[in-house]
């Protein structure tokens, strides 16, 4: 799903935030991606959401080269990654079902079918009495399942999450890994950025350390499978 | 990676609405973000009516120019009797070869109609208008020709075409003199050739005024709407999707300016009809102010829109590129 092969990215002012790192994520597969802050993370996370292009080497988005994507078909690649941000970026403006609504009305659907969809996905992460409200009024926690919902709504093949417990109670913390898990276990491919070490210790899933602008340590199982470039 | 091999192996696979679903849905949305950007102009009336209204006065100026042009136009064209063609015979032709000279110049197309006074006519009114009755009859001869009093119509009546006709009527053999008092007419078409052009160059600077105004409002929309846009570029919304509302926000605000300007235009020309009318009466003209027809309605609004539309699109263009997502 994502292939890093010799990456660089050096941001214009000579900062180098990400040195030779090659790694790879397969199809169905979840993974954590740790290190302190300043190691990389954020730019790897941004190489795979299609927000910074890199310096050196190639990174694979199921198959395809981002570093020479033409610019007209970013909108269209960013929708295979759903993104769940540590600082929610809802709507404010608008009710819960209108924000999980927006992938699918940029991707297109019919009116019925958004209905369908966002409920589904709002029950997904058990909020869907709430569709109505405005996020505002909600929680910590509940806007933090509201990025979610949107991220999963339109089911792209890879989720990827920066900090998602950052701000949240061990227990909310729990619960937002499990809704993880459970994506992860209908097949699809899961990457979190996360400094939270101690929970992720005891959970069965591969991790990419970074450490300044390297990959430190790779424990992410190779997947025998054919995610080459197509 | 190809749909079923994806599946195979994630049993997840990406779906997107069939072809023929997203075609309707294409439109479903233009419209829906028709009607959202209407109704985000009513959620904020007041900043939005003071721009609609500076697009609407700076449209009624050249419109109203425009009227005032027109209505000199079609008072101009009751003058027509100023382009009127004298035809002097020859001294040798008679009143009869010129009455039949008359009947063949009357069916030219050109031609409105045709009176002809005949030489003893000729004699009686200069006898009357000049004073020379005293000299006329002194001398044996009648020394005046018979005369055609010749009206263009309307569409020859155009200084140009005018001459055009006058060299005709020049060649036949019969004609003497052939003249027209065109000097009058050439200045006053010159003064509204200038009138017109000074209209344009008006409507021109003000058009770009109206361009410049839907521009900055739009931009500063779109900086109220950072969040929003940039959040939207990041889950994959293309910029046509991104730009498309604020589009229609410039398209409402030409719209409802041309609306504006054709209402103050309105106003104006219902404020002025009474004294035009007390005037045209003192000149015994039954003259009356002339507004707006439809076609001219309709011009103004379709430019009003265009110009709308235009002048946000130039401010998306440019500002829409600055923000991605960080």
């Amino acid at each position: 799903m994502i292939q890093f092969h010799n990456v660089f990215k050096r941001y214009p002012g000579g900062h180098e935030a990400l040195a030779d790192v090659s790694l790879r994520l397969g199809i169905g597969q979840m993974a954590f991606l740790t290190g302190h802050s300043g190691a990389g993370k954020s730019t790897l996370l941004k190489l795979v959401s299609l927000i910074e292009r890199p310096t050196r080497g190639q990174v694979l988005l199921d198959g395809v080269n981002i570093g020479n994507l033409r610019r007209r078909r970013i909108p269209y690649m960013r929708r295979k990654v759903g993104v769940i941000f540590q600082d929610h970026r809802l709507l404010y403006d608008r009710t819960v079902f209108d924000n999980v609504a927006l992938p699918l009305i940029i991707a297109g659907y019919r009116h019925q079918e958004i209905g369908k969809r966002v409920r589904a996905s709002l029950d997904k992460v058990g909020l869907l009495n709430k569709e109505r409200v405005y996020p505002i009024t909600l929680s910590g926690g509940e806007q933090q399942r509201i990025g979610i919902a949107r991220a999963v709504v339109n089911k792209p093949p890879l989720l990827l999450a920066d900090e998602p417990t950052g701000n949240l109670d061990p227990e909310l913390s729990r619960e937002i890994m499990g809704l993880f898990e459970s994506f992860n276990q209908v097949g699809v491919s899961v990457l979190i950025a996360t400094h939270d070490l101690e929970r992720i210790a005891d959970m069965p899933y591969g991790v990419f350390n970074l450490k300044d602008s390297r990959l430190l340590s790779n424990t992410v199982p190779a997947l025998e499978e054919n995610d080459h470039v197509a | 990676m190809s749909p079923d091999k994806s599946r195979k192996r994630g049993g997840q696979r990406m779906d997107r609405p069939p072809a023929h679903s997203r075609f309707k849905a294409y439109f479903v949305h233009h419209l829906r973000s028709l009607v959202a950007s209407l109704g985000l102009l009513y959620r904020h009336p007041l900043s939005n009516l003071m721009t609609i209204l500076v697009i609407g006065i700076a449209l009624a100026l050249p419109t109203g120019l425009y009227l005032a042009l027109d209505n000199a136009r079609s008072i101009s064209s009751n003058w027509d009797g100023a382009a009127q063609i004298s035809l002097f015979t020859k001294l040798t032709v008679s009143n009869k070869q010129a009455q039949q000279l008359a009947d063949k110049i009357r069916l030219y197309p050109e031609i409105d109609q045709v009176s002809m006074l005949t030489r003893e006519q000729s004699r009686q009114e200069f006898r009357d208008l000049a004073g020379y009755g005293d000299a006329l009859d002194a001398l044996e001869k009648n020394p005046l020709p018979a005369v055609l009093i010749i009206t263009p119509s309307a569409a020859h009546a155009h200084p140009d075409a005018a001459q055009r006709l006058i060299e005709k009527l020049r060649k036949l053999p019969q004609a003497d003199i052939v003249q027209l008092d065109l000097e009058w007419v050439k200045r006053l078409f010159a003064i509204m050739d200038i009138a017109q052009r000074s209209i344009l160059v008006v409507a021109s600077l003000l058009a770009i005024a109206v361009l410049l105004v839907v521009g900055n409002t739009i931009r500063l929309d779109i900086q109220n709407r950072r969040d929003e846009i940039i959040i939207t570029k990041q889950i994959g919304g293309t910029d046509a999707f991104i730009r498309r509302p604020f589009l229609y926000n410039g398209l409402w605000y030409g719209l409802f300016g041309g609306l504006i300007a054709l209402l103050l235009v309105g106003i104006s020309v219902a404020w002025l009809r009474g004294s035009v009318e007390s005037l045209s009466l003192l000149y015994q003209s039954g003259y009356t102010l002339r507004s707006l027809d439809l076609r001219s309605i309709g011009v103004l609004l379709l430019l009003s829109t265009t110009l709308g539309l235009a002048g946000s699109w130039l401010s998306v263009g440019r500002h829409l590129k600055q923000m991605e997502p960080q």
